[in-house]
């Protein structure tokens, strides 16, 4: 047989057992040199658990690995790293406060005299960084990088460490529009160069845009290959969950009531003490969806901070139902002004991970009534909740003693939107609340917003994604360098339109 | 099959630390020191100086009482770090809060003559609270309102609770220095308190030559309270989300400042606790010999017990009965009881680095474990 048909990796019959759970079962998959391999599957379908087996964090419980056909056995992710095996993970494995140069040797430290040669490294990697034009300067720190120079870094390392085979776990859900285009250059120009990438997302149209080939997982087995040329995203969503899926939301004309959320002249500082939010003013009435669109770190963080309780206004008003809230705590807000908040970043603010799943749903309600008297809490209280919640949520979780952290991410997603809808609400705030979520799940979420909607309660959404805001808003505020630079019906709204906003361009034709 | 995994991971550390130190003690007594003896006497030594401290600490009705009169000051400072750790804070002052709670319920004990006996003693042990709760406090208001990092703060706490604390008891000089103010002025030239009136003593258990007082009682309800604490109230659950992820915590609604001070006030009233309940139950007066060495041990009880009140008592226990059976062990065997010591510290070492333990068991740390080591939060913020 040549080498051109031997596959750079294979798994054959790989299974892996977490208490509880089966998260693959007898998965066999193969890579071959110079293709993107795409991988799909409802949230906790195991793609992650795969990759992590694959990168050797984890052991199979069944099953062998192949690489360019010969059985390995990998202990630990050094061992898939001399294989060829690099991986970029969800979240960022950096040491902010180092530099690029520094994170990229972390763990293989070049020596010179005793000393680390960081001078032979930088070279490296601007090397690299040429290569594949990834333009990242081995100098730079890393908190001073925006996301997705970021995520190039991650690519440099394990470009640096040999990598042939590529692993990106979820790369585009933290990404704006403009820098997924270019990972997608990258990752042509990567594969022209005869390296080999496995690509997960749950967006399909990403799919169909960039890979070569496609395998669906669902509940631990492999349930399909799709062949992007042929293709659809209905075509897909059906092969990952296993039914058809709207993919468009389905919704009545808005009937907005009184002013629920009044924001006026709001100004704030991000985390850098830069000026983040430069006057901004707007309101969301009961039963209407307010969209918020701009492209990433135009002061929409920080929007959904300051109203919410987290962050500092330095000027301006918030009222919730006509009462003052400028700068009141997150408690008062959510509980005395009955709002609601799904963060942006989850593991961040949304979630405690060694918590178990019961008691992440009570995060920010253990004080209430039925769940605590006094401070006595109520252990059966907060577990029926629970029980309630996983089910009504579709939340895939083997008990709701499981720690919250080593639910697949989309779960994880899931448990915080689950706490969070099903409060008593008048106001509804929602931060990239489909980030890392299945297709099949997404459609659940948009109706659940919708339905509030339609119940009365204003919501705020906060998307990087347009169609999400397209699909959802009843009128869209575009954000650009700490401002409102207009606010559209949805009826009147492009995405071209929007577009130009986004960039920055007033066109003196759409209605602000 | 599942909860019994869950059961058991926790107390896997533990096991394999304690066991770690008692071969790497063993391995030190057999090839340091006396180098006489054939290879298999000198392995054969350590076996017989455990054996000795074995005895030393359960093999007799003395040994049994020595144990618990050990176990009672760590388990209340284990305890200490132990809750001050599940707010994400490393307290190393528990010794200083130690001695300010006896210098305190000292002052208590040593005045008031004529007060009823449990009105007496309550509130020289309260007192010991308010004073390590004092000394607790300071570092937590420090880091609310400063920055300053606790470790730092409580670490010069403690030098400074020390030197107060012999001030307070100081006998004054040849050269017309004033004595302080808790110095027994009949005890000539020795610088130490009077003795705790008897009303405000804690009872014994068993006396003299047992010696064992009702402290072990207090400090084992008080082990359970805070369990109760942590893990069944609100309050609990506001220490341990700070703990664990601060932002979730201000997510949530917790006063994340406000946590931080009374888990500090706690801890250090814990400490503060041992002191008064060490200096009214067992020595009846304070001098500054009788420092917060127990403070620094608590660090260790705390991390072998995983910061868990139950486990906790189990270590605190384990301690006192390795600090009680020191004795027999140098007399049977005339190897310096300090090797205990070293075999704690050993312990110390394993807890805290479980690593070093997964790579001599060959053991995989359990991906499935989402908790971290307590020991990774304590230089976060
Ligand atoms: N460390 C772990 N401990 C226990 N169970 C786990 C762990 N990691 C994953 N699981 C379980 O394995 C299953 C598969 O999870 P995995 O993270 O691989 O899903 P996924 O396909 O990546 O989903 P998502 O799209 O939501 O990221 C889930 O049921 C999850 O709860
Ligand atoms: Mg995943």
């Amino acid at each position: 047989m040549s080498t051109e048909n031997i596959p750079v990796l294979e798994t054959r019959g790989i299974t892996k057992r977490f208490p509880g759970v089966v998260a693959n079962e007898d998965v066999n998959l193969t890579l071959h040199k110079g293709e993107i391999l795409a991988l799909l599957g409802e949230n906790g379908a195991g793609k992650s658990t795969l990759m992590n087996i694959i990168y050797g964090l984890y052991q199979p419980t069944e099953g062998e690995i192949l690489v360019n056909g010969t059985p390995v056995q990998m202990n630990n992710p050094s061992d898939a790293i001399a294989l060829g095996i690099g991986m970029v993970h969800q979240h960022f494995q950096l040491v902010p406060v180092m530099t690029v140069a520094e994170n990229i040797m972390l763990g293989s430290e070049s020596v010179k005299n005793g000393l680390l040669d960081t001078r032979a490294v930088a070279a490296r990697i601007s090397e690299l960084s040429q290569r594949y034009n990834l333009d990242i300067d081995p100098y730079a720190i890393i908190e001073d990088l925006p996301v997705g120079a970021r995520q190039r870094v991650e690519i440099v390392k394990t470009l640096y460490r040999n990598a042939d085979i590529l692993i990106l776990d979820e790369p585009t859900a933290v990404l704006t529009p403009q820098e997924i285009e270019g990972l997608f250059e990258v990752m042509t120009l990567l594969k022209n160069q005869g390296k080999s990438i496995i690509f997960i997302t749950h967006k399909l149209k990403e799919v169909l845009q960039v890979a070569d080939r496609i395998t669906v997982l669902r509940q631990g087995k492999t349930v399909g290959e799709a062949d992007p040329e042929t293709a659809t995203q209905n075509s897909l969503a059906a092969l990952m969950v296993g039914r058809e899926v709207i993919l468009t939301v389905e919704k009545k004309p808005a009937n907005p009531q009184g002013v629920v959320l009044a924001v006026e002249d709001l100004a704030a500082r991000n985390d850098l003490g830069d000026p983040a939010l430069r006057g901004v003013s707007f309101d969301v009435r009961a039963g209407e969806i307010v969209g918020v669109a701009g492209v990433q770190g135009n002061g929409q963080t920080e929007l959904v901070e300051v109203v919410t309780g987290l962050r500092h206004a330095d000027a301006g008003e918030v009222h919730i139902n006509g009462q003052r809230m400028t700068n009141a705590t997150p408690r008062a807000i959510t509980q005395a002004a009955a709002s609601c908040h799904v963060p942006e970043d989850r593991h961040a603010y949304g979630m405690v991970s060694p918590y178990p799943v019961a008691e992440n749903l009570v995060l920010n309600t253990y004080n209430l009534v039925p769940y605590s008297h006094g401070i006595n809490v109520d252990t059966r209280a907060i577990r029926s909740h629970a029980t309630e919640l996983v089910k009504q949520y579709d939340v895939r979780t083997p008990s709701i003693d499981t720690p919250g952290g080593s639910l697949s991410g989309g779960n994880q997603q899931k448990m915080v939107v689950a706490r969070e809808f099903s409060r008593d609400l008048n106001l509804l705030i929602a931060a990239q609340p489909t980030r890392g979520i299945d297709v099949g799940s997404i459609e659940f979420i948009h109706n659940q917003i919708v339905a509030k909607r339609d119940n009365g309660v204003a919501v705020l959404l906060i998307s990087s994604e347009l169609d999400e805001i397209m699909a959802l808003s009843d009128r869209i505020a575009v954000m650009y360098k700490g401002e409102i630079i207009g606010i559209v019906p949805r009826a009147e709204a492009t995405r071209e339109g929007l577009g130009l906003l986004m960039a920055g361009v007033k066109d003196e034709r759409v209605p602000v | 099959m599942q909860s019994i995994r869950r059961f058991i991971r926790p107390l896997l550390i533990p096991f394999l630390a304690i066991l770690s130190a008692l071969i790497v003690g063993g391995l030190i007594m057999a090839f340091f020191g006396d180098t006489s003896g054939t290879l298999m006497e000198r392995l054969w030594r350590p076996v017989r100086a455990y054996q000795s401290l074995f005895e030393g600490a359960f093999g007799s009705g003395r040994g049994l009482s020595t144990t618990i009169r050990k176990m009672t000051p760590l388990l209340l400072t284990g305890l200490s770090v132990a809750v001050a750790f599940k707010a994400g804070l490393f307290n190393i002052g528990a010794s200083g809060q130690f001695v300010m709670g006896s210098v305190f319920s000292v002052a208590v004990g040593i005045n008031f003559p004529g007060l009823p006996p449990f009105i007496h003693l309550s509130l020289a042990l309260l007192a010991g609270m308010l004073g390590g709760a004092i000394w607790g406090a300071i570092p937590g208001l420090l880091k609310v309102y400063t920055g300053a990092h606790e470790v730092i703060v409580t670490i010069m706490l403690n030098y400074v609770a020390a030197l107060f604390a012999g001030w307070t008891v100081y006998a004054g000089g040849t050269q017309g220095q004033q004595p302080g103010p808790l110095w027994d002025t009949t005890a000539g030239p020795i610088s130490e308190t009077p003795d705790v009136l008897a009303s405000a003593r804690i009872p014994w258990i068993f006396g003299p030559p047992y010696r064992v007082h009702y402290g072990i009682l207090i400090a084992l309800a008080v082990a359970v309270f805070i369990w109760w604490l942590l893990y069944k109230t609100t309050v609990g659950f506001e220490i341990r989300t700070v703990g664990q992820n601060m932002k979730a915590a201000r997510y949530a609604g917790i006063r994340v400042r406000w946590t931080i001070i009374f888990a500090m006030i706690l801890a250090g009233g814990l400490a503060g606790l041992a002191g008064g309940i060490e200096t009214l139950g067992l020595n009846h007066k304070f001098a500054p010999e009788f420092g917060g060495g127990v403070g620094f041990d608590g660090i260790t009880v705390a991390l072998l017990g995983q910061t868990h009140p139950l486990g906790v008592i189990f270590a605190s226990f384990l301690f006192g009965a390795m600090d009680a059976g020191a004795a027999k062990l140098q007399f049977d065997t005339r190897i310096a009881q300090d090797i205990v010591q070293v075999i704690q510290a050993l312990v110390l070492a394993f807890v805290a680095a479980p690593t070093i333990i997964y790579t001599i068991f060959r053991m995989k740390p359990d991906p499935e474990e989402v908790e971290s080591a307590p020991t990774v939060n304590w230089g976060a913020g």
